[in-house]
């Protein structure tokens, strides 16, 4: 296998992806309706409620709002919270498909 | 010359801890371990032991301020007994994943309920499988010698040490015991250099939330999971075995005293029925060995030195010849039968050994064990094997029911 680490306890840097891609265990994904995103609708910095709230710190505060899969647990605060319903979660299908 | 003084156990275990240049101790007070601790106190106080005593609420904080100074690189020691140990129980594991090579004595107490502050094994055995290498001596002499030895275990195979003995038994017990010099020691035990690195140019997290499986890092190097990390700590404490010995001989070469197996023999070269046991019983079981063999019974002891490593090659030897073995332990698993018994059993399975063994379970909560028991109980499980009854059995030694 390459590069295996050879600490003998665990160990970790604080760094993006030190923990692997912790996304593939969601079984809910936010999608955006940019339709609906104020920043959007707008074109200019607005709302960014689903950033303020994101517990894992994955969605982009741009134009348009974008969310990192990767890193998305799939909670659904950002649902939740987005005052124009522009947030749908949506079923994950097979293996993270 | 050789500086020979006679003390306790609990002294020997000091003075080995400060003729190992310990930098830090952390300690919570408890009865037979006191004045082990009271004695490293004063040491520090006069200034002769250069460490840090970092005074604590609970054995619990104790450990835990062993491991986070040894994480950052210090020479560590702790102590504790009995209810103490079980308290620490969490973080013995804790120090052992984290590989850390902390040393700690544990005097050896009942546990409760009910209340005892008298001596047997259990507290020590009940951590059995908590990833430290356990050491039993067997007098003072072996205290001094075991803590030394044990730093210079620890910080090769990177996991802990329990340096175990009987309290009262041999903590409070004066015996007479050479204290090798300074130099002598320093020169048998290298500078820790720890496996660990905190920096803030290059800063770490250490023991993180691992996955059941391995992850990819940052930088795309494949971590260990759970199970990696886990199957890494065994192979430490199965190739401890061999650190374990060649310490022993490099210690026997300073000291003349012999410590090259992981067990201790006395009387076994042409010996049928061997006892065997831990830490100052075994050296009881001498005795009784002694009386065995004027009434002519060919009786021998092999004594457990290290129970964690199991010395499997060491009792598979050891035992070869012996037509009867006879078990003694201050430690009980309740629902079967002794851990020790259990465990040498089970080396034996498969090497064709297969002879009756009998398990005495002796002196729990301090009951004194006499010579003239034991000689009388080996007697009379002779005389039931010899009959042909009971080939493997439990005896409670000296309990009335
Ligand atoms: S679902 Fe949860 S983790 Fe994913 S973007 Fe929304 S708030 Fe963040
Ligand atoms: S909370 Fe809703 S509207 Fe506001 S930025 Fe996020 S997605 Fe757009």
């Amino acid at each position: 296998m390459k590069n295996r680490d050879k600490n003998i306890s665990a160990m970790s840097t604080p760094a993006i992806a030190e923990g692997g891609k912790t996304g593939d265990w969601r079984d809910m994904r936010p999608v955006i309706d940019q339709k609906k995103c104020i920043p959007s609708i707008k074109g200019k910095a607005a709302c960014y409620l689903c950033w303020l709230y994101c517990p894992e710190g994955v969605v982009k505060a741009a134009i348009p709002v974008k969310i990192d899969l990767d890193y998305c647990k799939g909670c659904g605060i950002c649902a939740e919270e987005c005052p124009a319903q522009a947030i749908t979660m949506i079923k994950e299908v097979d293996d993270n498909g | 010359m050789d500086n020979v003084q006679i003390m306790t156990g609990n002294t020997a275990a000091a003075i080995a801890a400060k003729l190992c240049n310990i930098q830090v101790v952390a300690a919570y007070p408890i009865t037979p371990q006191t004045s082990l601790t009271e004695t490293l106190s004063q040491f520090i106080e006069s200034g002769e032991l250069k460490a840090e005593y970092v005074r604590v609420e609970s054995e619990h904080s104790a450990l835990t301020v062993c491991i986070s100074a040894s994480t950052v690189g210090a020479r560590v020691f702790t102590s504790t007994s009995s209810h103490g140990l079980l308290y620490m129980h969490e973080q013995l594991h804790w120090a052992a994943g984290s590989r850390l090579p902390i040393v700690m004595c544990c005097v050896n107490r009942g546990v409760g309920a009910p209340w005892s502050i008298f001596n047997d094994q259990q507290d020590s055995v009940a951590q059995r499988d908590t990833g430290w290498i356990q050491i039993y001596c067997r007098d003072n002499q072996e205290i001094l010698d075991s803590v030394i030895q044990a730093y210079r275990i620890a910080e090769e195979v990177y996991a802990p040490v329990m340096v175990c003995y009987d309290g009262f038994v041999l903590s409070h017990t004066m015996m007479p015991v050479s204290i090798p010099d300074q130099k002598a020691v320093n020169s048998f035990l290298p500078p820790y250099k720890p496996h660990t690195v905190l920096s803030v140019e290059n800063p770490y997290n250490i023991n993180p939330v691992i996955f059941p499986w391995l992850r990819e890092n940052a930088e795309g190097i494949i971590c260990d999971g759970y199970m990696e990390m886990r199957y890494k700590l065994q192979k430490a404490l199965d190739c401890a075995r061999e650190v374990i010995v060649a310490t022993g001989k490099k210690y026997a070469k300073l000291t003349g005293r012999n410590y090259d197996e992981m067990l201790w023999r006395y009387k076994t070269d042409d010996a049928q029925i061997i006892l065997t046991g831990m830490g100052s019983i075994a050296m009881e079981a001498t005795a009784a060995v002694d009386q065995l063999r004027k009434d002519g019974v060919k009786a021998g002891v092999a004594g457990i030195r290290v129970f964690r490593p199991f010395p499997v090659n060491d009792v598979r030897k050891a035992f070869s010849k012996a037509q009867t073995i006879i078990v003694l332990e201050k430690d009980i698993s309740y629902g079967y039968e002794g851990a020790l018994c259990s465990d040498i059993k089970a080396a034996l399975y498969g090497t064709g050994i297969n002879v009756p063994v009998h398990n005495f379970i002796a002196g729990l909560g301090g009951r004194d064990v006499k010579v003239r028991e034991i000689f009388e109980a080996v007697q009379q499980s002779l005389q039931e094997i010899a009959a042909g009854k009971e080939s493997n059995k439990t005896i409670w030694l000296n309990c009335r029911k």
